[in-house]
């Protein structure tokens, strides 16, 4: 199994989120993480969906995904050629003893210190997954009472945008559909 | 256009979508009217749109499937909200997995209710989200006519299939404007017709180095109206095709090109074609289990060329060499061109002996059964109604043994007169399929071939039919049991028969089907030997006023043959119990 990170250019209607979720469960598609905004564009969102599958099952998700009417775009972000990130807030016990310690930690890490407390000290920090996982690593020892971690987002590098050319219009003539 | 108004005019909700139905073309909805839907019948009550009032919301959903089967239109079906749309779900699903073009129009609770646990309310947009092609919830009236275009497009283009339209009662309650649109924008949507030239080429010289090749032939080649093109491709190199389920009447059986229906229940020939060859050039087939049974040992020496309107489909269950992706037509009629181009520059496919070879599977394992001493043999009732009402006719079926039969038996020889239910299986489809394409078609004769089973699930359409004035015959092979379940008893579970006795038999004949078709003020009429066949069909011919049931009280243990077991290889194929085929491979 390999990871691949998604990102799914989709209209910002109700229910695409469900339609999305439902056709991974449907397939028997693994999310790894999701996490969905809006873009440049209000009436387009972006998904960005990191999968934990073979070539060929990838193959699959793309092309059922690229099916639902609602999904107008599909771009694998390669490792190399975009930046990750992900957010992590997480509450670590703190005391007079060790506070000092953690305060190194969010230095060394570029973390950022969103909330304390006289036992606890609540830390803000960004990064790609292996970042995170370091850093909780470091953590640990001092106890991490909460933690919420944001799906991944990702954005390809470079100046071309994967928005470009997609709020194109092809407008289809109305006649009578076959019925 | 409608003399309620036109482009611009102040309606109401439910009248703007009964004109958007009427600007979309649908000319017969079937359809039971409920509280949240109730709004559109009264505009419905004056419309040039014929509306076929139902007994059970599955006979709708599946009547707009024998409709649009039957004739290429899109069907549409109309039901209320809570239990009425969640009654469209299995023609639905059935229809996603047949890739047939239906719009169904549902009301909805008042948008204010929605969410709420209201009277009649379901989720039907969330509940048919899998198993539509598209789906919509309307809450603005003046998205009304925008979303019933929209939808009548999705249905009928690219791989076709069933689209959903919700409609809020509050939305059909208001007033509006009615816009007719004169162009919609589906940024998500672009269906790719046109084959790529490139695979074209590819496709080509693969079929000219092949010397095994097999045209595997899928509905979509039927939905695509690409049956003459297939003759001409077929006729041109010589090729020998196969027709699955759904494809059955694309290809003429009366061919000698034809190796019929391949696989669980496919003829020898069929599943040995495949098995066999060095290069599958599949057309609108979906390599589905059915057909090809272990998908590792499934053909394993061949190659393949996969042309589908649906990319997702090119390569989902088999590695494929060329992926061709257009409509089946365009793809045809380009190979065609192709091909012929070879032809002329001296350049043609050599198969000869895998001609040979197969034309010899097919004459040596032709289709056929035993006559039971006592009893009347299903085929045999099949055989004989597919000659006397012949290939113009229409024939629906239901899902198990006596499908099977009449996909063998009847012999088609023109497309868009084999209706059933293949991918999902649903028993219950054929009555009220024949009703659809009935009306579809009430020129040809459109047969019903029910099982015992599946009869009793769908019958109270025999009413519709009998009020509506759709004169459908139905064939009921009667073995007086789940046949189909009972043959894998017999086979499978040691001949313990546990609940597939449904007692339509000569002991107690519960229901009795000719009573029961007197009741519905159709005629029923009954048949329990080969000697009264020809006489009871043609009676049955003879009636063109009234629905028609017959009666076939059938021998009850015939079975489905060839069988490939489920789960094993297609070489494990066997023609009739215990009976494998000798390939006598040296011929090759």
């Amino acid at each position: 199994m390999t990871v691949h990170t998604l990102s799914v250019l989709v209209e910002n209607k109700p229910g695409v989120l469900a339609r999305i979720a439902g056709l991974f469960s449907r397939r028997g598609f693994n999310i790894d993480s999701l996490a969905v905004g809006p873009t440049e564009h209000p009436e387009i969102s972006r998904m960005t969906i990191v999968v934990n599958v073979e070539e060929s099952p990838l193959e699959q998700v793309t092309k059922q995904l690229n099916k639902l009417i609602e999904v107008i775009k599909i771009v694998e972000l390669e490792d190399r050629e975009s930046i990750e990130r992900e957010l992590l807030l997480v509450k670590v016990k703190a005391d007079l003893e060790t506070r000092s310690q953690i305060l190194d930690v969010v230095q060394l890490f570029k973390a950022r210190v969103v909330d304390v407390s006289p036992d606890a000290i609540t830390i803000e920090v960004t990064g790609n997954s292996d970042k995170l996982t370091d850093f909780l690593r470091v953590l640990e020892p001092f106890g991490i009472r909460e933690l919420v971690q944001s799906g991944l987002v990702a954005i390809g590098r470079g100046g071309r945008s994967i928005t470009e050319r997609t709020l194109r219009p092809v407008p289809v003539p109305v006649t009578a559909f076959g019925a | 256009m409608t003399e309620q108004g036109t482009t611009g005019t102040q309606v109401t909700g439910a009248q703007s979508l009964i004109m958007s139905l009427e600007s979309a073309g649908a000319e017969n909805i079937f359809g039971i009217p409920g509280g949240a839907i109730l709004p559109a019948y009264d505009p419905l009550y004056d419309s040039k749109i014929r509306h076929i009032l139902v007994r059970h919301e599955q006979g709708a959903g599946h009547a707009a499937q024998g409709y649009a089967a039957a004739t290429g239109k899109v069907g549409v079906c109309m039901a209320t909200s809570g239990p009425g749309a969640t009654n469209l779900v299995t023609p639905i699903a059935d229809a996603y997995m047949d890739s047939v073009p239906m719009v169904a129009v549902t009301g909805q609770v008042p948008a204010a209710a929605i969410g709420t646990d209201a009277f009649q309310e379901a989720d039907i947009r969330g509940i048919t989200m899998p198993i539509t092609k598209h789906n919509f919830l309307v809450t603005d009236p003046a998205e009304i006519p925008r979303t019933v275009a929209e939808a009548f497009y999705l249905a009928s283009t690219g791989r076709p299939g069933p689209v959903l339209v919700d409609v809020a009662k509050s939305a059909l309650q208001a007033m509006t404007t009615f816009d007719w649109p004169a162009e919609i924008n589906l940024p998500g949507y672009r269906p790719v017709a046109r084959p790529h030239s490139k695979q074209i080429r590819e496709a080509t010289k693969l079929i000219l180095e092949a010397s095994k090749p097999v045209l595997y032939v899928g509905g979509g080649v039927i939905r695509a109206k690409a049956a003459q093109e297939l003759r001409v491709l077929a006729e041109m190199t010589g090729i020998p095709v196969v027709t699955t389920l759904m494809a059955r009447g694309a290809f003429p059986d009366s061919h000698p090109q034809h190796l019929g229906m391949p696989g669980m229940h496919g003829t020898v020939a069929a599943v040995a074609g495949l098995q066999k060859s060095d290069l599958i050039i599949s057309l609108g087939a979906r390599f589905d289990d059915r057909v090809t049974g272990n998908l590792d040992s499934f053909a394993p020496g061949a190659k393949v060329i996969h042309a589908d309107i649906d990319p997702a489909e090119i390569g989902k269950n088999r590695y494929v060499d060329v992926p061709i992706v257009g409509d089946c037509r365009e793809v045809i009629a380009d190979l065609i061109v192709a091909l012929q181009a070879e032809q002329d520059a001296g350049n043609t496919g050599d198969f000869e002996g895998w001609v040979k070879f197969v034309a010899g599977i097919k004459a040596q394992y032709p289709l056929g059964y035993d006559t039971p001493a006592d009893g009347l043999a299903p085929q045999y009732v099949l055989e004989r109604l597919g000659a006397i009402s012949g290939p113009e006719s229409i024939y629906c079926a239901g899902v198990g043994q006596h499908q099977m039969w009449a996909t063998h038996y009847l012999g088609f020889e023109n497309p868009n007169t084999w209706i059933n239910s293949g991918g999902a299986g649903t028993m219950g489809f054929a009555v009220p399929a024949a009703m659809g394409a009935k009306v579809g078609r009430p020129d040809a004769t459109v047969w019903a071939i029910d099982g015992d089973g599946c009869f009793q699930m769908t019958n109270q359409e025999l009413a519709t039919c009998t009020i509506e004035g759709i004169p459908i015959k139905v064939a009921i092979i009667n073995n007086e049991s789940l046949g189909m379940v009972r043959q894998w008893q017999t086979l499978f579970y040691e001949g313990r028969y546990s609940n597939t006795d449904l007692h339509t038999g000569p002991k107690r004949r519960i229901p009795d089907f000719v009573k029961l078709a007197d009741a519905y003020g159709a005629v029923g009429l009954s048949c329990d030997n080969a000697g009264d066949v020809d006489a009871t069909i043609k009676k049955a011919m003879e009636i063109d006023d009234v629905p028609v049931v017959v009666d076939f009280r059938v021998f009850r243990d015939a079975m489905v043959w060839p069988m490939v077991a489920a789960g094993t290889s297609n070489d494990d194929i066997k023609y009739a119990r215990d009976l494998a085929p000798d390939f006598e491979e040296d011929e090759l």
